[in-house]
C-alpha cells in the first residue's frame, strides 16, 4: 500500500428510472418530448456507427447525472485459477462535480494491515486524476502519480482503469449492432480509451435498452485478444432515479482468476455529505 | 511511564472495549528477530535479539464520527535491551470536527513533510529511536491542535507541552553508541515548556506545499560527554530553537518531484547559539508494468544538503540517496523498497532493505536489513558502524 494507486470507485454503470426523469422538470420533459416523440423513450438517431455509439453512451450517462453523493460498502471476492479465495472490504463515498469527474473517498476495512488507509481521488474528464493517499500507520498524507491505469487494484482482476470514474470523454465510440443478452434487448457498442496508458485496444459493452444498464463488458488487451469479461447483475433501484449493480463480477480469461465485487450499504443523497468531507485534510478521519 | 500509569490505561481501555459494540478495538502483535552478523564494538552486547510489541487501537465517535476518541498504546518486550522493553501512548486524543475547523486535543502523532530518505521539515514528535534506528517511530507528544479549513488551504495551529525525550539503546542494546544520560535543558521551565507551531499547506494543480515554522525545545538533542571515566554516558541538552520549513512536491505524471528544506535558528550546546539550513531533495519515476508484467518499479534519487558541514550533528551533510520500491501488485501487496545514502565526501555508505507481504488475511512478514560500510571515524553513525542488522517481523492484525 505504501505507494499504492489511488483509485475512484464508481459502479462504472449509468441508469436512471423514467419516474424519476419525470420529476426532474417540465423543461426538461418538454424538451425530451420534442426530441424522441415521447418523454421516456430512446431512439437510436441515424448517421455513422459513430454517432450511435456517443448517442447510447450519453443516454446512458445522463441518465446517472444528479445523483449528488453516495456512499456504499464493497466487498471483493478474489479467487486464483486453483479457486484458492482472499477478499477485500471497503467504505466507498463520492460527489458529483458539476462539469468535472467526480471526487471520491476509498476507506479500507479489511484486510486488517491496511485499515484505515484511504484514498481521495478528484478525476477529470480529461488528463490525469489527482489522488491522495492517506497511510495511517506513518500518518502521512501522500499525493501520488495518477499514471497508473492498467495496473491491478489491490492484487484482483479490476484495473485502476475499469473502477475509475467512467466519463464520456475517456472514450471513442462505435455502435455494433442490437441484440438480446440473457432475453434483454441490448445496444452493442464498442469504445476505444482515448489515454494511451490505457491497458486495452477496446471494449464492447452490452447496454439494455429499457434502463441503458450497463449488463457487459468485453477487454480486449493490448494485443487485442479477448483478456477478460465484466458481468453486471443484481441491480437495484434507488433513491428513486438510480439503477446500481449488487454484483460485478470479472472473469480473466488469459489467466483463469477471478473477482467478484458485491456493492451493499448504497445511501443516495446523502446530508451533510460534502466538499469539506472529499479534502486532503480529511483523509485524516475519514472512516 | 511509571508502571500504575500503565496499569491504569490497561484498565481503562478494557473497561472502554468491553461493554459496548460500538467501540472498535484494532491493531496488532508482533514478534521480531534482529542478528547482527558482526560482533559489537563493545564486549557483552548481543548478536541475536528476540521481541514482542503489541499495537491495539481502540475508536469510537459520536454524530457520525463528528466527536471522535482514539486511544493507542503500544509496548515491546525486549530479549536483550531493557531500554528497548518499553511502553508508550502513542495516541490518546479526541476529535471534534465542524464544517470549517477541527480540534484535536491529547496525544498524538503527526507527520509533516515529502521526502523519502530524510524527514527535515517533520518536526513536532519526539523520535523513539530505540524503537528502530530509522527515525520513523515516534512517540506520542502532548498537543492542542487547531486546525483550520479556509479556502486557501489547510491552516494547523499547534501548542505543545510535556516534551519527551528521545530515547536511546540501552547499554547493552546494540545499535546505540555509549549509554544515554537525563536530558538537560535551555528552557528553565525544562520539559513543560509551551511549545508553538504553524502550518499552512494547499495544493494548486500539480503541486502541494507546506510552509511551518516551530518554536520551543529542540526534538533533536546536542550531545556531550557525561558520566564518570569508568562509565561514560552521552548527555543530552536539548536547546530552545527556532525552526522555518517549507516542503513542495510537483506531481507530473509518472515523476514525483520532492523539495523539504529548513532553517533551524538557536540550534547549538549550552551558552552557544548557532543557526542552519538543510535540505533534502529530489524525484521519484514509476514505471508502470515493468516488463509486460503487472509490477510498478518506482525509482529513487535524493541529495541532501547541510551548511554546517562536517559539523553537522546527522549523517546526511552532504549525501545522495539512490534506490527503488518494486511494487507486485499482487494478491498479497508484496513490495520491497531498497536504497543507499553514500557521504559524497567521505563515502560512508548506509544501505537498507525493506520488503513485506501479507499472508492470508490478517499476518504479515516483514523483513528488514541495514548495512553500514566503511563508516568515517567523523560520521555520526562511527559508533554503531559493526550493527549492521537483519530483522525478521511477523504481525498478527486484529
Amino acid at each position: 500500500m505504501q505507494d499504492g494507486q489511488g483509485i475512484h470507485f464508481h459502479a462504472n454503470t449509468r441508469g436512471r428510472h423514467f419516474i424519476g426523469l419525470a420529476t426532474k422538470g417540465v423543461a426538461f420533459a418538454i424538451l425530451l418530448t420534442s426530441v424522441a416523440g415521447t418523454a421516456f423513450s430512446f431512439e437510436l438517431p441515424g448517421g455513422s456507427d459513430e454517432e450511435k455509439g456517443i448517442a447510447v453512451a450519453t443516454e446512458s450517462d445522463d441518465r446517472d447525472n444528479r445523483f449528488i453523493n453516495f456512499t456504499a460498502s464493497m466487498k471483493m471476492i478474489l479467487q486464483d485459477r486453483h479457486g484458492q479465495e482472499s477478499s477485500r472490504e471497503l467504505r466507498v463515498k463520492t460527489l458529483e462535480v458539476d462539469g468535472d469527474g467526480d471526487k471520491s473517498l476509498v476507506i479500507f476495512e479489511n484486510p486488517r494491515d491496511v485499515k484505515g488507509t484511504a484514498f481521495l481521488t478528484y478525476s477529470h474528464k480529461t488528463g490525469n486524476d489527482d489522488q491522495w493517499l492517506y497511510l495511517p500507520a506513518l500518518k502521512r498524507v501522500k499525493r501520488i502519480a495518477s499514471n497508473n491505469r492498467s495496473g491491478p487494484f489491490m492484487g484482483s482482476e479490476f484495473a485502476y482503469e475499469d473502477i475509475s470514474s467512467q466519463e464520456i470523454e475517456k472514450y471513442t465510440y462505435k455502435f455494433l449492432r442490437e441484440e438480446a443478452l440473457d432475453g434483454k434487448d441490448c445496444y452493442v457498442v464498442e469504445r476505444f480509451p482515448v489515454n494511451e496508458r490505457s491497458g486495452y485496444t477496446r471494449q464492447i459493452v452490452w447496454y439494455d435498452q429499457s434502463e441503458f444498464m450497463i449488463a457487459k463488458i468485453d477487454f480486449y488487451d493490448r494485443k487485442d485478444s479477448l483478456l477478460k469479461t465484466m458481468l453486471y447483475t443484481e441491480y437495484e433501484f434507488f433513491a428513486d432515479d438510480f439503477w446500481r449493480p449488487g454484483i460485478m463480477a470479472v472473469e480473466n480469461h488469459q489467466t483463469g482468476k477471478s473477482t467478484v465485487l458485491e456493492w451493499t450499504d448504497y445511501e443516495f443523497q446523502v446530508a451533510d455529505l460534502d466538499t469539506a468531507d472529499f479534502e486532503k485534510n480529511s483523509l485524516k478521519r475519514a472512516r | 511511564m511509571t508502571l500504575r500509569q500503565l496499569a491504569f490505561t490497561i484498565a481503562l481501555v478494557s473497561t472502554l472495549a468491553s461493554p459496548s459494540s460500538a467501540w472498535e478495538l484494532t491493531g496488532q502483535v508482533a514478534a521480531e528477530g534482529r542478528f547482527f552478523p558482526q560482533d559489537a564494538i563493545a564486549a557483552d552486547k548481543h548478536d541475536t535479539n528476540g521481541s514482542f510489541a503489541l499495537a491495539p487501537e481502540l475508536y469510537h465517535d459520536w454524530n457520525s464520527g463528528q466527536l471522535a476518541v482514539t486511544i493507542s498504546p503500544f509496548a515491546r518486550i525486549d530479549q536483550g535491551d531493557e531500554e528497548r522493553t518499553h511502553f508508550d501512548l502513542r495516541e490518546a486524543f479526541l476529535l471534534y470536527s465542524e464544517n470549517k475547523f477541527e480540534v484535536r486535543a491529547g496525544l498524538r502523532q503527526t507527520f509533516w513533510g515529502v521526502a523519502e530518505s530524510q524527514h527535515l521539515v517533520d518536526i513536532l514528535g519526539q523520535t523513539d529511536q530505540v524503537e528502530n534506528p530509522d527515525g520513523e517511530d515516534k512517540l506520542g507528544q502532548p498537543m492542542v491542535e487547531l486546525t483550520l479549513l479556509p479556502s486557501f488551504g489547510t491552516v494547523e495551529l499547534t501548542l505543545m507541552t510535556g516534551f519527551r525525550e528521545r530515547t536511546y539503546p540501552g547499554r547493552e542494546g546494540r545499535l546505540g553508541k555509549l549509554p544515554v544520560g537525563d536530558g538537560v535543558y535551555e528552557s528553565s521551565d525544562e520539559e513543560w515548556h509551551l511549545d508553538w507551531a504553524a502550518r499552512w499547506s494547499h495544493y494548486l494543480g500539480a503541486f502541494d506545499f507546506g510552509l511551518s515554522h516551530f518554536q520551543g525545545t529542540s526534538r533533536e538533542p546536542i550531545f556531550g560527554l557525561g558520566g564518570t571515566k569508568e562509565r561514560p554516558v552521552l548527555a543530552p541538552y536539548y536547546p530552545l530553537i527556532d525552526q522555518t520549513g517549507i516542503e513542495v512536491q510537483a506531481t507530473l505524471g509518472g515523476w514525483l518531484w520532492k523539495l523539504e528544506t529548513i532553517r533551524r535558528a538557536g540550534f547549538g550546546s549550552k551558552g552557544q547559539s548557532r543557526t542552519f539550513t538543510a535540505a533534502v531533495g529530489g524525484f521519484e519515476y514509476t514505471l508502470v508494468g515493468v516488463g509486460g508484467s503487472v509490477f510498478d518499479l518506482g525509482l529513487i534519487a535524493e541529495i541532501h544538503l547541510d551548511d554546517r558541514g562536517d559539523s553537522a550533528t546527522t549523517p546526511f551533510q552532504d549525501d545522495l540517496f539512490g534506490g527503488a520500491r518494486l511494487v507486485l501488485n499482487d494478491v498479497q501487496s508484496t513490495e520491497c523498497l531498497a536504497g543507499v545514502i553514500v557521504d559524497r565526501e567521505s563515502g560512508s555508505t548506509l544501505s537498507s532493505i525493506e520488503a513485506n507481504r501479507r499472508v492470508g488475511d490478517r499476518w504479515r512478514i516483514s523483513l528488514e536489513y541495514r548495512g553500514f560500510i566503511n563508516i568515517e571515524t567523523t560520521d555520526p553513525l562511527y559508533g554503531i558502524r559493526h550493527d549492521d542488522f537483519v530483522q525478521i517481523e511477523l504481525a498478527r492484525f486484529f
